[in-house]
């Protein structure tokens, strides 16, 4: 039933042979390596209040999954609040399609009890193994984002901890600074307790799914913009590693049908040698990959799981990646046209680096609510590269001068290296979280990319 | 089994296990000692397809004839009963201060032998159904290490022993339930224990065995069972030196 709660502890563990605990908690890329002071464990909602009033200044931040990529759900040498056990059902309203949630339950927990009942999440990103709280906290988006927004907007209602007052109820109508603050707020608000989401209605648990190619990006831009018209769900995946920036676009919507879902789950159980994800092996995978699809485009009608979540099959694919882990860089670039894109994939390509999950998605114009939130019109590029120490570096730099130049941004929630200039640059308004940020809290990734 | 009486509701070891059995609709009488916490576990479970969900707050260690009085009054002809609270304190505290040692007597052991007795007048009556108790592996040998929790527990599964032989005249199955160390709050301090297991195998195994109409004493994770039957076969001139 709920497998996604099976998953966590163990699931962080990345250093068995030290069996420190602090050691375990870990981001999904593996990098950087964190080591924490103290986690504490919360069971009950009752149980913050005492964990907040002990704790020291600028100390505490609140963990769930772990499945940000880089240190934005990280606390190296201060402590973590494990609120993943935070994950009961409050209140669910059928036919309003409203629930109230502890912030800890994953998405996979509740799209299992709401599915049967007709209703799905407004917003889903490419894991179902994400927490609610981190999903307001990141303001993720998905597939739908040209219809839906981020996740921030379907937000009717939450309960923040802090350790300044008594538990604050922020909605739209009061406490709504508060509650933009927290939305993409990267948990430095304080511990999310609850939140009362508005679900989407669904007619059964399929998606009808459509798979096309494009040989480059013009054919991608046209075929996104069509099917942004026809479609709830577009993405695209592009190969990196070829000129030109070839790919597959896949585009969906809710069928009215149920479908069962296959549901093989697969361990990697260590982590792979570093020499398995070269370049000449990815070059293989790609081209193959790219071959399967283009044979045989067309529709099908498959379970939401696979839509969505592909990779989640692979329970902790992140494995793959090797000892260093990896790193994931994803940019918006708000031009929306194929340039900047192309010059991206261009550098990539050239490096020499092994990339073959690359991410291309046109976001819509619906803004979002946080403060801080990373969706904006344009292009959404997001690349996973295995991580190889300062050749990997350099490369992610040139990088950021080429989003730079084209007035782009990169997404806290995949960082692990930007520079606090390229954080600054992209949020220009970071300063105005800082009044919300509550007293005690703090991260990894916030006193790195604000660092003078 | 329909209709489960709870005593221990929010022992987060079996918190998986009631979803469980809200997600095959059962109907559940949930017995702890915090109404806030009771009151979110119902509406998880509710919502995760529990036919119906009751709470009673209530100290199990003080009010046994309460806590009955409730369950026969609003939740009547209920057929199953699972005993699942408990506490482990520190060992060496429960050395260094003799309170300590008589609570964790009377927690895990006395007030869990005065429910069962009271609780076991309805399953004789109704001559059918489960009585379940959550026990430990600790309970199977005094080690250095733990062993007022263990001679709580280890007396606790004695009873269980004798209750199942009383009650077996009536139809009524007694099922012992021991479990090796689980990812819970009681052993959040101590993550390095050897082989410490996911509450939702052991879920898994304990909603099994209630299910099953035959077995009587289960280790859970099932190994246990091996390693503790090896483990009472060494010799105590020999145990007593193991730093266990």
């Amino acid at each position: 039933m709920t497998t996604a709660s099976t998953l966590p502890v163990r699931e962080i563990v990345s250093d068995r042979s030290n069996g420190s605990k602090i050691e375990r908690y870990q981001s999904w890329g593996r990098y950087p390596k964190a080591a924490h002071r103290n986690v504490s464990k919360i069971y009950w909602r009752d149980q913050l209040e005492e964990a907040l009033r002990k704790a020291e200044p600028e100390s505490l931040l609140a963990y769930g999954m772990g499945r940000s990529y880089g240190d934005s759900c990280l606390n190296s040498d201060r402590d973590l609040l494990d609120c993943k056990a935070l994950n009961r059902i409050l209140d669910c309203d059928w036919e309003a399609g409203r629930v109230c949630v502890e912030a800890g339950i994953t998405l996979g927990d509740l799209l299992e009890v709401i599915v049967p009942r007709g209703w799905f999440m407004p917003v889903v990103p490419g894991t179902k193994f994400v927490t609610v709280g981190g999903a307001i906290a990141n303001d993720i988006h998905g597939k739908n984002h040209h219809r839906a927004g981020t996740f921030g907007c379907h937000v009717k209602q939450i309960t923040l901890h802090r350790s300044d007052t008594s538990p604050v109820v922020c909605s739209p109508a009061t406490n709504s600074d508060l509650l933009q603050a927290t939305i993409g707020g990267l948990g430095l608000t304080g511990v999310i307790g609850s939140a009362e989401i508005q679900l989407k209605r669904i007619a059964g648990n399929a998606i009808e799914v459509e798979t096309l190619t494009f040989r480059d990006l013009n054919q991608f831009l046209d075929l996104s913009a069509a099917s942004d018209q026809s479609h709830e769900y577009t993405v695209a995946w592009v190969d990196c590693l070829s000129r030109g920036g070839r790919g597959i676009f896949f585009r969906g919507s809710h069928a009215e049908k149920n479908v069962s879902c296959r549901s093989t789950k697969i361990t990697v159980p260590f982590a792979f040698p570093e020499f398995g994800l070269n370049r000449p092996a990815v070059k293989l995978f790609n081209r193959a990959y790219f071959g399967l699809k283009a044979r045989k485009p067309g529709s099908a009608v498959i379970h939401y799981d696979p839509f969505f979540f592909p990779l989640d099959s692979i329970l902790n694919w992140n494995l793959l990646y090797g000892r260093r882990g990896l790193v994931q860089y994803q940019c918006v670039l708000p031009a929306g046209d194929a340039g900047a894109v192309k010059t991206i994939i261009e550098a990539v390509s050239k490096s020499g680096e092994a990339c073959f999950l690359a991410v291309l998605k046109a976001f819509g114009e619906i803004q979002s609510p946080g403060l801080l939130s990373f969706p904006r019109p344009g292009l959404t590029l997001a690349l996973d590269l295995p991580m190889r120490g300062n050749r990997t570096l350099a490369l992610l730099s040139r990088l950021d001068e080429l989003v730079l130049a084209n007035g782009g941004a990169l997404y806290p929630a995949k960082d692990a290296r930007m520079s606090s200039t390229m954080f600054k640059s992209g949020f220009p308004n970071w300063a105005s979280l800082v009044p919300y940020i509550d007293p005690k809290f703090s991260s990894s990734f916030w006193r790195r990319a604000t660092a003078e | 089994m329909k209709r489960i009486v709870i005593l221990g509701a929010t022992s987060t070891m079996i918190q998986p296990l009631l979803r469980r059995m809200a997600a095959d609709g059962k109907e559940l009488l949930l017995v702890a000692r915090s109404q806030e916490r009771l009151d979110a576990v119902r509406s998880d479970l509710r919502a995760r397809g529990a036919a119906n969900v009751l709470t009673f707050e209530a100290d199990l260690t003080a009010s046994p004839d309460l806590v009955y009085s409730f369950a026969e009054q609003c939740f009547c002809d209920f057929d199953t009963l699972l005993l699942s609270y408990g506490t482990m304190l520190d060992q060496a505290l429960c050395q260094a201060d003799v309170e300590f040692a008589a609570r964790e007597l009377q927690t895990n052991l006395i007030s869990a032998v005065v429910l069962l007795t009271v609780f076991a007048r309805h399953f004789e009556q109704r001559r059918s159904g489960v009585i379940a108790g959550i026990t430990s592996v600790a309970g199977d040998r005094g080690r250095r290490s733990n062993y007022v929790y263990g001679a709580a527990k280890g007396g606790l599964s004695i009873f269980l022993q004798g209750l199942r032989n009383r009650m077996c005249q009536y139809g009524v199955r007694v099922l012992t339930i021991k479990p090796g160390p689980v990812v819970t709050a009681m052993t959040a301090d101590e993550s390095n224990m050897p082989m410490i297991a996911d509450s939702e195998k052991v879920a898994r195994d304990i909603y099994d065995a209630l299910e099953s109409s035959n077995s009587d004493v289960i280790y859970t994770p099932r190994q246990w069972r091996w390693i503790m039957a090896m483990l009472k076969l060494v010799p105590e001139r020999l145990f007593k030196r193991l730093p266990i």
